[in-house]
């Protein structure tokens, strides 16, 4: 033990002999482990947001949307301009009423729509939905209440409206109990949800949303009051969608049930549809799996990028030791003829390379653990001087902004291990060299 | 009378494919305790090699080396350097100091080294100061060696060699970079060492030098011509 702590001392001495030198080397060492770390918390962290993204969805809820079909499939309606496609009514009763898997299921209509109080107006969504809406989707009511069963029976001229929506038309004042209007309509306000934050795209088929710009209606009014049919004016003529529903999400009882009954609903809508193309199927439990895989995919690519660096970093610590070996040939014959066994000789000069490439390590993980704060310092770099520039470069720039790193524990040791590791691996081959010099010519050596 | 080396009938050869050069070609000599012995001959006549193997550097190519009752030739690499170790102190023309080291840290070097690797103790620190002031180098104990003169750093060589208590110190021209005033201190160290029983064997150009041990070896084209200072 002391004989080490001496050792380690005497290594320490011989490496401050070429400060510069062995600070230069060891920097291979720092750059190979920080981006290690950073590496992973990248990945770490990229897969800690989807998977949250995802949680988001539900686990246990299955999101069947309608989709635009390709323009091609209508060519023949085209002098209809009355574009239908999509999730029908009779679809969801279908889907409720067949599948004994499925608890739950809330149908949503939406459009994008002019919202009006007084002088002001704003944009946003508006959609026609049912009372599970606010829990599926983790909406809390600031003031009021949601919509209810009977405002959807008896068709109410309701609406709950989201924070943005609040703000802008009414300011500081209270809006439950005034009236919005939109499509020509006046509906009573009777609660206002929270905040919260948007959710991220997921895959191709489900776009993100912005839950604060929303006012919900009850969605058989929606269906009475505004009907299937919106028309579009696109450039002097007119265009119409007829769609009866933009998306159901369906509950399943539990995790087990989500897989199959997700081919059944596949199966269903695939009798249903035909091959119109104009529904997506998203389980989020797939996605989850995908996320899953997609990690250990990052994890094994940008962690053999950082292995690279990290192997760059050992050569470079190789071809330093061996210049040090020769440069301190009289001082290993010196050493020899003290009485030095060829074993003290290897122990000395790989103590010094893992001294050498073990404080690399300590100072790389100590970069490393400050990943996520270099990152917000990159975040305000790309805002301030990238995402105002051309598309292109705002597009590289985007991908900076929506990283959030997360150090990964298991990493830092692993790093560290690493370094010490790439030290006695490049560090064995001067040491021997060493140890196997003749003594007299050693000693002869200038 | 005890022998501290005996040399029998020893040989060695170099060989460098084309010839075997060789370096020593039948030495027989005998070194008893306490004898302090000037070495001397013309440049390549075989003084350094006669030395390196008394020092155990290296295993003749023939013939017997009997140290302290080992016969070194039969020797592992390990063995030998525990006999540099243990039973020999060595001092260099060029002083071989380590550089990045304070005088008394170079001192401390052999202590590292003995078998068992037992640290460093108090007692052992005492020593290296006690080996310092005697060379008269008290003072500098936290010097590194190029903030010392030449014949200071012959000093702590001196000291050095004498860390391990070795049976036999072993000196390769030790005063030959050395002016004469600085010479005669080195001298007067290893007469002081010879004077507490110490054997000492030395390689020397000098006459001075040479004339001031009890008994000259001259050497010539590998073997050993004679005794006794300019035989004939
Ligand atoms: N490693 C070696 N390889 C080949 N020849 C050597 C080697 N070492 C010494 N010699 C030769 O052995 C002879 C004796 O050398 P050395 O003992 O150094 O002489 P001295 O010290 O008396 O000047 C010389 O001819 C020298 O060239
Ligand atoms: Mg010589």
């Amino acid at each position: 033990m002391f004989q080490t702590i001496r050792t380690i001392r005497l290594a320490l001495k011989s490496l401050m002999l070429h400060k510069l030198r062995s600070g230069l080397t060891m920097l291979g060492i720092v750059f190979g482990v920080f981006s290690v770390i950073a590496m992973l918390a990248i990945g770490e962290g990229a897969s800690a947001q989807a998977q949250k993204q995802v949680l988001e969805l539900g686990a246990t809820n299955i999101i069947v949307t309608s989709v635009k079909p390709p323009q091609g499939a209508k060519k023949d309606d085209a002098s209809t301009r009355v574009l239908s496609y999509g999730l029908l009514r009779s679809d969801y009763d279908l889907l409720t009423s067949n599948i004994p898997t499925i608890t739950k299921g809330i149908p949503i209509r939406e459009i994008a729509q002019e919202f009006r109080y007084l002088d002001n107006t704003i944009h946003g969504r508006l959609a026609g939905c049912t009372t599970d809406y606010l829990e599926v989707n983790h909406l809390e009511m600031t003031r009021g209440r949601f919509l209810t069963e009977s405002d959807q029976k008896y068709m109410m001229n309701v609406a709950v409206i989201a924070s943005e929506i609040a703000e802008s038309l009414f300011q500081y004042n209270d809006p439950v109990g005034k009236s919005i209007q939109f499509n020509g309509d006046y509906y009573k306000i009777i609660g206002v949800t929270r905040r919260r934050t948007a959710s991220a795209a997921i895959g191709g088929s489900l776009s993100g949303q912005d839950y604060n710009k929303d006012v919900y209606i009850p969605l058989k009014t929606f269906q009475v009051r505004i009907g299937d049919l919106i028309f579009q004016r696109q450039t002097g003529s007119f265009s119409a969608e007829e769609v009866e529903l933009n998306q159901i999400t369906l509950q399943v009882r539990n995790k087990d049930d989500v897989i199959p009954t997700a081919d059944v609903i596949r199966e269903t809508l695939g009798q249903t549809h035909g091959d119109k193309q104009d529904y997506a199927v998203v389980v989020p439990l797939e996605l989850l799996k995908q996320a899953d895989q997609l990690r250990l995919i990052f994890n094994v690519v940008l962690g053999s990028i950082a292995a690279i660096s990290l192997i760059v970093g050992g050569i470079g610590i190789m071809n330093i030791m061996l210049a040090t070996v020769t440069e301190r040939t009289r001082e290993i014959g010196i050493r020899r003829a003290l009485g030095a066994r060829q074993r003290d000789i290897i122990v000395q000069f790989l103590i010094e390379t893992i001294v050498l490439s073990g404080t690399g390590g300590v100072i790389g993980v100590l970069m490393g653990l400050m990943t996520p704060y270099t990152f917000i310092g990159i975040k305000l770099f790309v805002d301030k001087f990238i995402l105002n520039k051309s598309k292109g470069v705002s597009e590289v720039g985007r991908i900076f902004t929506e990283m959030e790193p997360q150090v990964a524990y298991w990493s830092l040791p692993l790093a560290f291990g690493i370094s010490v590791g790439i030290g006695i691996l490049f560090g064995i081959y001067p040491a021997r060299s060493a140890a196997k010099m003749d003594p007299i010519e050693a000693l002869r050596h200038e | 009378m005890k022998l501290a080396a005996d040399l029998k009938n020893i040989q060695k050869h170099y060989d460098l494919g084309a010839v075997i050069v060789k370096a020593l070609r039948g030495v027989t000599v005998e070194f008893p305790e306490g004898d302090f012995v000037a070495i001397m001959g013309a440049s390549g006549s075989g003084k350094s090699t006669l030395l390196n193997l008394l020092g155990g550097l290296d295993r003749p190519t023939y013939g017997e080396y009997i140290l302290g009752g080992h016969d070194v030739s039969q020797l592992t690499d390990d063995e030998l350097s525990r006999i540099r170790n243990q039973m020999i102190g060595f001092i260099f023309q060029s002083y071989n100091l380590i550089p990045q080291y304070t005088v008394i840290e170079n001192i401390e070097v052999p202590l590292h080294y003995r078998p068992g690797y037992p640290a460093i103790s108090s007692k052992d620190r005492n020593r290296c100061i006690d080996l310092a002031t005697k060379v008269g180098l008290a003072d500098r104990l936290d010097h590194r060696p190029y903030q010392l003169s030449g014949g200071q750093q012959q000093r702590v060589a001196i000291a050095r060699a004498m860390v391990n208590d070795p049976e036999i110190i072993l000196a390769d021209e030790p005063t030959g970079n050395l002016d004469s005033a600085t010479e005669e201190e080195i001298m007067q160290l290893l007469e002081g060492l010879n004077n507490e029983g110490r054997t000492i064997i030395m390689v020397t150009h000098e006459n001075l030098v040479a004339r001031r041990t009890k008994r000259q070896i001259y050497m010539k084209d590998g073997l050993i011509a004679g005794e006794g200072i300019f035989p004939g």
